[in-house]
Order: structure tokens, then sequence, then C-alpha cells
């Protein structure tokens, strides 16, 4: 079998080569056609190249799915010093690792729509700001842009262009917050990271108080294939506002967890059910948190949905990164809701007061609950403190704490009150290893 | 967005209209409604400095004038209509025709949800607490929190911190407004405080163990700190601060000038804090200026008896202050006397001696006020030779983030207003010497302040009239004809003129002892005596015979001072020779 795993329905294009240890060197890579793209890019020009990018519709893969062109458009036409494009490789949130196959198995494709994208908005400088703890990643891209210099496709003269375009690898120190796109620049400027208030935008002033674009790995790593094939090509992928392909990465209670490429909109239950060979052990789906920690959950019976960005809001949650977290009929959600709160209550880098409080209040309470000390009252409570914590702060880690505790009461309220009446976990258990 | 509590503010009293309506204000500015109560104000201008003009008071942690605004403290949220989010006010521009709504229910409900939220972990220990009273905590948390508390859960309990230099930190009480720190990096200019760890878990502190000891400025965090969590070592538990008296004074601890308040207890300085002026010090003092006020209470615990007449040429007097006018008589002995006897022997002594001229020294500690009228006693004399000497620091020392503020190289106070008077520096930069070259014999030696401590056994001696006004008979005691007290600077009002040449007014702070006078009343009632010209009534009219002798002075009164200083009419410039 190959790279972990393969399903015949995928259309696989970002990770073409995932498993193919020869696609990671540069030779191995340009056999397959890399660079190509870069080139071809130089010779259209910015403003086609932004323009391709808009038509083909692709919406960045971090999480807010902003149109990718339309935020390089941003960026001042008139440059008068320097720019920057910023890669997000901080991928932390629980649920996620689509990032990290893309940095460790096809580090090449992430750099040429880097500088690609670099090229577009002007940009003299790439930091590919890396999470600290993907030691093996970070190894095989320091590699791939070591390489990419000494073949003279990063540096002073890309490809004999004349444009001079560097490329730095830069290593977080391990937060989650961090991969916030502005706490991401303050701490490349070796700040403390920490959100920054916006306006000013990162296209108006950003690293080191200059124009700065921030992408992620993923964004970045489908716009080679949108130079080389056309937009028209991505286009035809995916729905109508939902364009291309994604990274669907799966873990939780399913047979086959990992990383599944598809067009956009692809049901979540051929996904779960036929793609990762459905619910472990012979049991019963019981929820699913479609994009990653920070969206609202979605109940067993509200899961019968397309994964793309509109038909997942319409359901009440959002598609994030599209990390489908799947938990079974085991798995006790007080504890579930607890254990994300308590991520965030460690990740909140303690700026704002209802997010440093708040997320250490929510923790408290959901353990005296999950542990049999708690009241009917508590959950007004924590309804209220979400409500607290919602809108009120700098950057949304605050509401993406409250988010599960608000859905987790709305849909399984059950499971609390027979934690608060019988002093005791009414479910077997079982928590997302 | 499909808020009903949004929809119901929206649709509530709506102030609108009172600004749009009104005509087009200049280009320059914008103008905005908040309460209901319409305001122009220049453009830039942020939410929270629009609604302190128009009186709406909008509570706020981080937010500082003196320091950057990062909007973290999320305490100033306010409603702006048309907005779905709540805005912080402390960084929200004032757009024109915008309606400013702060106590919608949304407005109300997030002060007082963020309030909770500051009260999960703080130990509300105010009844040991320096400071209750003042504490920003304690304020809004009264005006506008809940009445109870929602949390059962434990409190976080950390240990109290010596940030050393004069500043300890109660990290139970801090709510990481991370004023101080801002105001290192910001105004110190330094990386002393930084925010360790993250989330719940952070907290201040300094750099392993190098603390804030050896910063000039590091003291002004005790002030900002919005709540007890910076404690002056100096004042820890000195005093509640409601049972303070306030005054406005004028640092006299270098020719900065810096704008304070003394503020005292029982007539004793319990801590001198700094006021606002832009003009001079920002909101900041320097903290060898705010910890040099030991010298304010000298002699001024009360000690019983008034009239200590015989000690004072016999023995040490118990306060060690001059509490009675002394006049030497014929057998050679200090005797105490009423003022008006002194006043009247030494016009009469003054009288004889007219054409004879003579050395005004006068002390640059002491007010303008003080100073132009004992150069007029020369004058009348027939005028000689006016002197003071003062220290000088080794070296300036400029604030980082507001370089108009520098500890200056003149400690006095007054020396620049002396100088526009016509008074020479003399002596060495220790404030000491060139007393032995000084001639007065037959003349008239007039000292006003100066506590001749290194003198030698007969100066003075051979003077005409030697007239001593201080507040110490010091060295004055051997040779001086008159010995009359006077007041300190903080016992009375008067102006100082600083190194820039701004004559910045001062209020008393304490209470002189009982006979002690102001010096520019003594020398004002004994000009009366000499010259046809009334004793001045007040400071204020002292102040304005000040501008009719000197052309520096021309044209000043207290009222053109107001609380901020008015300049010379020949100021030097201060930016361009600043590091001289
Ligand atoms: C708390 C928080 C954490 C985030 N973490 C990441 C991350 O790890 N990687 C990422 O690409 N974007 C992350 N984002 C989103 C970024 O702020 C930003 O929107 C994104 O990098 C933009 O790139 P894109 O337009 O290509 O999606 C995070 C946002 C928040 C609020
Ligand atoms: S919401 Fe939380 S994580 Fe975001 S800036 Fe505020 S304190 Fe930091
Ligand atoms: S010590 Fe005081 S000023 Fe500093 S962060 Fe804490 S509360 Fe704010
Ligand atoms: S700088 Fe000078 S005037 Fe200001 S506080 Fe210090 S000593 Fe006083
Ligand atoms: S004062 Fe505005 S957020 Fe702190």
């Amino acid at each position: 079998m190959a790279y972990p795993y393969r399903h015949e329905k995928e259309t696989r294009v970002l990770s073409e080569h995932f498993g193919d240890p020869v696609a990671r060197t540069l030779d191995g890579y340009r056999k397959r056609g890399g660079y190509q793209a870069l080139a071809r890019a130089i010779e259209m020009g910015r403003d086609a190249v932004i323009d391709e990018v808009k038509a083909s519709g692709l919406r960045g893969r971090g999480g807010a799915g902003f149109p990718t062109g339309v935020k390089w458009s941003f960026m001042p036409r008139e440059k008068k010093g320097p720019h920057y494009l910023v890669i997000n490789a901080d991928e932390s949130e629980p649920g996620a690792f689509k990032d990290r196959e893309l940095l460790r198995w096809t580090p090449h494709q992430m750099i040429e729509g880097a500088l690609i994208g670099a090229y577009a908005i002007q940009a003299e400088h790439v930091y590919i700001y890396c999470r600290g703890e993907f030691f093996e990643p970070a190894q095989v891209v320091a590699r791939a842009i070591e390489e990419a210099y000494n073949a003279g496709i990063a540096g002073r003269n890309v490809l004999g262009t004349g444009v001079a375009i560097d490329v730095t690898l830069h290593l977080g120190a391990g937060a989650y917050i961090c991969g916030e796109e502005t706490a991401q620049l303050n701490s490349l400027e070796g700040r403390r990271g920490q959100p920054r208030i916006k306006p000013p935008f990162p296209a108006v002033m950003g690293a080191f108080g200059r124009p700065t674009t921030i992408n992620n790995v993923e964004t970045v790593s489908a716009v080679p294939h949108i130079i080389n094939r056309g937009s028209a090509w991505y286009k035809g992928f995916g729905t109508e506002k939902s364009a291309g392909t994604k990274l669907y990465n799966v873990s939780g209670h399913v047979v086959r967890r990992g990383n599944f490429e598809f067009p956009l909109g692809f049901p979540m239950h051929e996904l779960i059910y036929d793609v990762c060979g459905g619910i472990r052990d012979g049991r019963q789906l019981k929820a699913v948190i479609p994009g990653g920690s920070s969206v609202p959950i979605l109940r067993a019976d509200e899961c019968d949905i397309d994964l793309d960005y509109e038909s997942v809001i319409a359901a009440g949650s959002m598609l994030g990164t599209a990390s489908v977290i799947v938990m079974d009929d085991r798995t006790c959600m007080v504890k579930q809701v607890r254990r994300m709160v308590d991520f965030y209550t460690h990740e909140s880098c303690g700026q704002c007061t209802p997010c440093r409080e708040g997320t250490a209040w929510l923790g408290k309470i959901l353990r005296r609950i999950e542990e049999g000390q708690g009241t009917e009252a508590d959950l007004d409570l924590l309804l209220d403190l979400s409500a607290n914590m919602t809108g009120t702060t700098i950057c949304v880690l605050s509401d993406s704490a409250a988010a599960p505790v608000v859905s987790s009461i709305a849909k399984f309220k059950d499971e609390y009150l027979g934690h608060i009446h019988d002093g005791a976990c009414p479910v077997a258990a079982v928590a997302v290893a | 967005m499909a808020n009903p509590k949004e929809a119901r503010d929206s649709a509530g009293p709506a102030p609108a209209g009172a600004a749009t309506a009104a005509p087009p204000p200049p280009a320059d500015t914008v103008s905005c409604t908040i309460d209901g109560v319409p305001v122009t104000v220049p453009k830039g201008t942020r939410i929270i400095e629009a609604a302190e003009i128009a009186g709406v008071g909008i509570s706020h942690y981080c937010y500082h004038p003196g320091l950057s605004a990062p909007a973290m403290c999320r305490q100033c949220l306010v409603e702006v209509q048309g907005m779905p989010k709540l805005q912080p006010a402390c960084v929200t521009t004032v757009a024109d025709g915008q309606v400013v709504l702060t106590e919608s229910d949304r407005s109300r409900a997030a002060r007082e949800s963020n309030l909770e939220f500051y009260l999960l972990n703080h130990p509300l220990d105010c009844p040991i607490c320096d400071k209750a009273g003042e504490c920003k905590l304690q304020d809004f948390t009264h005006a506008e929190g809940r009445s109870h508390g929602r949390s059962v859960e434990p409190k976080r309990v950390l240990n109290q911190d010596d940030f050393g230099g004069a500043v300890l930190y109660e990290g139970d009480r801090c709510i990481l407004c991370t004023r101080c720190v801002r105001f290192m990096r910001e105004v110190a200019g330094n990386d002393a405080l930084c925010v360790v760890q993250r989330g719940h878990r952070s907290v201040i502190d300094t750099f392993f163990e190098q603390g804030l000891e050896g910063d000039l400025w590091a003291s002004n965090i005790v002030d900002i700190c919005p709540v007890g969590a910076l404690l002056s070592k100096d004042f820890l538990h000195k005093a509640r601060v409601w049972d303070l008296d306030k005054e406005p004074s004028i640092c006299p601890n270098c020719s900065q000038g810096c704008n304070i308040t003394i503020e005292t207890r029982d007539n004793l300085v319990a801590r001198l804090r700094p006021r606002a002026n832009s003009d001079v010090n920002s909101y900041w003092m320097c903290d060898v200026g705010r910890y040099g006020y030991d010298w304010f209470n000298r002699g001024n615990v009360p000690t019983g008896t008034l009239g200590n007449a015989d000690t004072i040429g016999g023995g040490p007097n118990p306060t060690g202050r001059v509490e009675q006018p002394m006049v030497r008589d014929r057998t050679g002995r200090l005797r105490a006397a009423s003022w008006q006897e002194a006043v009247r022997a030494l016009v009469e002594r003054l009288t004889a001696l007219r054409g004879r001229g003579g050395v005004a020294l006068v002390s640059p500690m002491f007010a303008n006020e003080d100073a132009g009228l004992a150069a007029r006693l020369l004058e009348v004399l027939g005028g000689g030779e006016r002197l003071y000497r003062s220290e000088m620091a080794a070296e300036e020392v400029v604030c980082p983030g507001f370089p108009r503020l520098a500890r200056r190289r003149e400690l006095a106070a007054n020396g620049r207003g002396l100088s526009a008077m016509g008074f020479r520096r003399v002596g060495d930069d220790s404030g000491a010497g060139a007393l032995d070259a000084l001639d007065v014999t037959g003349k008239l030696l007039l000292v006003l302040g100066d506590d001749l401590a290194d003198s030698g056994e007969s100066f003075g001696a051979g003077a005409g009239l030697f007239v001593y006004l201080g507040a110490f008979p010091g060295a004055a005691e051997r040779n001086a004809d008159f010995i009359l007290p006077v007041t300190y600077f903080s016992e009375q009002e008067g102006t100082f003129t600083n190194l820039e040449g701004r004559v910045q007014r001062f209020w008393p702070a304490l209470e002189p002892p009982p006979l002690a006078r102001p010096a520019w009343q003594v020398l004002g009632v004994v000009l009366a005596g000499l010259e046809d010209a009334p004793a001045p009534a007040s400071a204020a009219s002292a102040f304005l015979r000040l501008g009719q002798l000197h052309d520096a002075f021309g044209g000043l009164s207290y009222d053109q001072l107001g609380a901020r200083g008015a300049l010379l009419n020949d100021p030097v410039r201060l930016a361009a020779d600043s590091r001289r």
C-alpha cells in the first residue's frame, strides 16, 4: 500500500507525490514538472498571475477561506519599500495535520507556490514560519530551500529572470497562537507572539512595518497547478463558491485516518463510511467536528452534508481547515469539550481579559461537571460566559474556545445533565485518543 | 446581525442628528455624538478622548495617554452604531456622524462581564492594599460591577516579588494591563519588565535577577499601575490614600521643574507624585526627585513650646528651625523679638546704610518672588553683587521616551529664575565656595536661604549689617545681626523658573512653624519702610511686582501661568543644548 493510504476515489493534485521520497528532491520535483509554473508566471507578469489566481476561485486554506487572489490584490501596487510574503506553516490546531504532510513530502511545491506569490505581490522575501515541533518537516524544507538557492531558483536572480526573492525558514517556539497571522508577524520579528489589533491590516503594515501577505501552506501549494493548467481547469473542481481540491484530514474513531484529497463539496458520509472505512469497532457515529477544533460540533444526524465552505456553514458549523474529527458513541462530550477548552486555556496568549480569564474559568467549571460536582446553574453560567467571550477580543481564539461549549450544550445537554444528576459520566468515557 | 439586544439599542434613544445636522465642520475635524452629547474633535481623536471632552467617562485599564494603546484589556468596549461588534474606545478613532453609545445594554453588559473576569483571581484584599481608595478596579467595580461573584473556584495564589529598586510586585492583584511593561519599554527605554508565560498563567516579571535597580524612571510604574500590584517600598503601608492632603507643586530637586503633587499626612510628606504637564514632564518624574522629600519635613514635627528664645543662643533648638525673629542686641546676644520689633529695627539699620550697597546671596531653592524682592532691597541700598550658589550633577540624564524631560545638571529649582534677575552663580559644583572672597566691609550682607555651611568663623563679621533670612540659623548664628524665620517653598505660595525659562506656580503643602513667613512677605514689609511702595498683600501681587522690576517677568501674572506655567520673555532653547 502506498502512502499511508490512498483511495481510488481521490483526486490527487497537491498530494500526488505524497509517499514518494524522490519527489522531495529538487531533481525529482523537476522531473515531475516542477518549477515550470514559476518560469511561466514570471513570463505572464504580476497582474496576469493575480488575475489567474482570482479567476481560479482559490480560497485560503488556513481556515478563514478568504479568496487568495483578492488578498494578493490588497498589496500596494506601487512599491515604496520591501514587501513580504509569510507562509503560515504553524499548523497546530487540534485535528489539523494537512500542512505537515505538504511540508514533508512536497516542499518544492510549496516553495514554488510561494515564489509565484512573492513575485505577484512584489515581495523580495518569503518567510516560511514553521511550527516549532515540526522537526522532521522543517529539516525537509530547509534542505529544499538550500537546493533551490543552489539551483538559482531562489535568491538574487530567480531562474535567470533578474527577479530577486529570498526564502527563509523560521521556526516557531511551540505556541498555537502564532498561527494567527498577526501573532505570527510579532513572533517573526522577535516579539512576544500575540495578535495585533487591526487595523492596520498586514497588507498595509505587516512584518517589520511593511506591506505583508500571509498565506497558508496548502493555499500556495495549489498555485503552481493553477498557473500550469489554468484557472478554468482548477475551477472545474468543487462547487461554485468552493473551487478546487482540498486535503481532508480525518482523525478520530474511523478505521482509516489520514489525509485524503477531493474536490471541495465531497460528501461527509462518503468520506467517513467509504474512504475512511466507517466507524471503528463497529460502533455508531456520535458527532463530528468538521473543520478543526475551532468550529462548532455537528451531531451525527447533522452530518449528511457536502464538505464545502457554504454547505458546512448552512449546517451550522464551518469547514475551517477541513480537519474532520470523528467521534463515536463512546465519547463523553463533556470530557471532549473540556479537553478542547483546556487546549485553548493553555494556548491563549493572555492579552484580552475575557479570553485569558474566561478560558480558564470555562475549564474549571467543565472539570467540576465532569467529576460529578456540577449544578444545572453551571450550564447557564457556561453559556453566559461563552457569550461574554465571543466577539469581545482581539482575535478569535476566545470565540473558538467558547464555540464547542455552546454547541455541545445545545446538542448534548442530556449528557451534561447526566453528569450533574448522577454524579458520573453517562457514557462509558473513552475520549478521542 | 440578528442580535435582538442590538436591535433594541439601536432603535432606542438614537441621539443622532445633532451632529450631522450641524453646519459642516472644518476639514480637519470630525463630529460625533457620544451618549447623545455632540462633540467636534480633530481627526484621529480616539473615542475615549472625545468622550472625555463630551464629559462621558469610559472605564479603561490598558490605555494610558502617555503610552501606546494595545487595546487588550477590553474594558473600554463601546457600542458604535452600525458596527456589529463592540469597539475598543481606546483605539477606535472618531468618524463623522458616528453615534457612540456607552450606556447601551451591550456596552454595560460587556463592562460588567469584564470586571467579573478580573475578580475571578483577584484577592480583594483592599483593607491591606496601598492602592485602595485610588484603585481603578475598586472604582469601576463599585460603579458597574456585579454585586455578587459567580465563581466558586479557588483563586490563583502567587508570592510577592521584589522587582528591585523601589518597587514590589504583588502578582495576585495584577490585572495584566501591561502598562508597566510598556512604560519601561517606551519611556524608560529598556526591557526590564516583561510578561512571562501566557494565558491565565501570565505574570509580570523582571529578566531573571536583573530588576529595576538603577533605573531613574522606574517608580512611575507604581503610579500608573491601575491596581495595587506594584507597590512603592517607600510608601508601603505608610498611609491610607484618603487620609492624604494633596497640593500641586513643583519638584525642587533639579532645574527641570517637574510638576508634582505633594501628598502629606499630619504635616509630613508621605509621597510625591508627578502631575501631568506635556510641556515639562509629561506624566512622569524621576526617582531622585520623587524620593528627595525628606528635607521638606525638616523641623515640621511639632515640638511644643513656641518661644524658645533662650535656647537659640545657648543650646540646640529641638526642631533645629528658626521659630522666631532674632535680633542681636548691644551685648552681642541674639534675642527673640516680635516681627514688629524686628522689622522696625531692621528698617532703621537699613536706612542708616543707604547708598552703601552690598551683597545679596540668595539660595536658588527659593521662589522668584522671594529672590526678586531681595534683589530690590539691595537695589534700594545702592546696589551691588547678586549671587547664588548651587549644586551641579556630573551629567544630565535624559528620559529616553520623552526627551524634553531630563534630570538636569543644575540641581537647584530656581537657578534660571535667579539669573533672569541678574544673579550670578558662584562657587563650585557642590554648591560651596566663594564666600571668603566676598567683600562686605561696611556694607549690607543679605543672605536668603543659603545655609553658609562652609563659611569661616568671621564670615559676615565685618559687614555693616548682616541680615539672614532662612529656616535654619546654621552658621549665621555667629555673626548675623538679624535672623528672620522664613518658610520653605513647600510651605508657601510662589513660582520657580525652570531651566527652560518656564515659570511655574506651587502652592503651600505643609504648615510652617507659626511665626515663619514667606521671604517675599518679610522683604515686602521691610521695603515698604524704605521706599514708596506698598507691601504686597499676596504672592500674586509680589509676582506682579517682580514683573515691574525685571523685564524677563514683565507681563506675566498668576492667572496667565495657570497650572501649566508660561515662558519667561527670554527662554533658552532647551532641545538644542540640553545635552551640553
Ligand atoms: C488562533 C488562530 C490560529 C491560527 N492558526 C493557523 C495555522 O496554524 N495555520 C494557518 O495557516 N492559519 C492559521 N490561522 C489563520 C491565519 O490567521 C490566517 O488567516 C491564514 O494563515 C491566512 O492564510 P490563507 O488566506 O492562505 O488561509 C489561525 C487563526 C487563528 C485565529
Ligand atoms: S483572544 Fe485570546 S489569544 Fe486572541 S489576542 Fe486575545 S487573549 Fe490572545
Ligand atoms: S503590575 Fe500593574 S501596571 Fe503592570 S500589568 Fe499588572 S496591573 Fe498592569
Ligand atoms: S527630573 Fe528634576 S524636576 Fe523632575 S523629578 Fe527629577 S529631580 Fe525633580
Ligand atoms: S482601554 Fe481599551 S482595551 Fe484597554
